[in-house]
């Protein structure tokens, strides 16, 4: 936008940041914040993040309720077999998946949700090809983990940032 | 600072079934690092802690200081934010120093179809 705030949003982002670790909104904390506001966004051009479009709020809302619940139901799941008997190891492994989706910011989030639900770990994405990779704890059904991350993630994902 | 015996008794009930609920996922997921038998299976464990495991504590915390109204409760969010990012960036990096130094099983590339881990 302009040279000082290339980013405004990501300025603004900063600065409450900022306040709110401190709880203060005094002038001395304030004109920190300023800074940090100002020279974390300048640092960010050096980056030259791709433009960010996002499309339909209200999936956003449903997908975090979707991932919230998913997080929940994985987390009981992974503790039970934590805590179950001792398994062979074949029942984890690699698989792979084709997607469709490109978005860059999509893919982090892809990415984020992977992770953060137990029992599915980010591997790589073949970025010429397509094709993810992931390692799964319990991989016995290895079609209803595509359908999962393909119905359930990717599409709604791709509403948002396509 | 903070004294717990002006913590009226459902926030007390509330805040230490959270509190003691995240911290039981957590203990359960650094278990996990004992019990599960290969690399790629033991890097699932901790992701209990990094999720629900700390938003039990947070959300435990949130309800203390809210029923203390002490200060506003938004640090937790913060955090939950800031573990959710970045956790991530985390695995990754310990995925790809694990496929780079070759000491375990990676996965094909070109990636074949459910490829099992080696185990230790």
């Amino acid at each position: 936008m302009t040279r000082w705030l290339p980013y405004p949003l990501v300025s603004l982002a900063l600065l409450v940041l900022w306040l709110l670790l401190n709880q203060s909104l005094g002038p001395g904390q304030f004109i920190l914040g300023a800074a940090l506001a100002v020279g974390g966004a300048l640092a960010l051009t050096a980056l030259e993040p791709p433009n960010l479009r996002l499309r339909r709020p209200g999936a956003i809302l449903e997908l975090s309720f979707l991932v919230i619940a998913d997080i929940v139901r994985s987390n009981v799941a992974v503790a039970r077999i934590i805590l179950g008997p001792r398994r062979p190891d074949e029942t984890s492994g690699f698989m792979s998946i084709p997607l469709e989706m490109r978005a860059p910011y999509g893919l982090a989030a892809l990415a984020i949700i992977i992770t953060s639900t137990p029992g599915t770990l980010w591997v790589g994405f073949d970025s010429a090809r397509g094709i993810l990779t992931i390692h799964v704890l319990d991989l016995i059904d290895e079609a209803s983990w595509i359908a999962t991350i393909k119905q359930r993630y990717e599409r709604r994902l791709m509403e948002i940032f396509e | 600072m903070t004294d717990g015996t002006d913590l009226p008794a459902w926030a007390a009930i509330l805040t230490a079934l959270f509190v003691v609920a995240g911290a039981g996922l957590t203990l359960i997921g650094s278990l996990g690092l004992l019990r599960l038998g290969s690399f790629y299976q033991r890097l699932h464990a901790p992701t209990l802690g990094t999720t629900l495991g700390t938003g039990g504590i947070l959300i435990g915390s949130m309800i203390f200081f809210s029923a203390l109204g002490t200060r506003p409760v938004l640090h937790e969010i913060l955090i939950a934010v800031f573990v959710t990012v970045t956790t991530p960036v985390t695995f990754i990096l310990l995925v790809r120093a694990t496929r780079q130094r070759g000491t375990d099983l990676p996965p094909p590339s070109p990636p074949e179809k459910n490829t099992k881990d080696l185990a230790h």
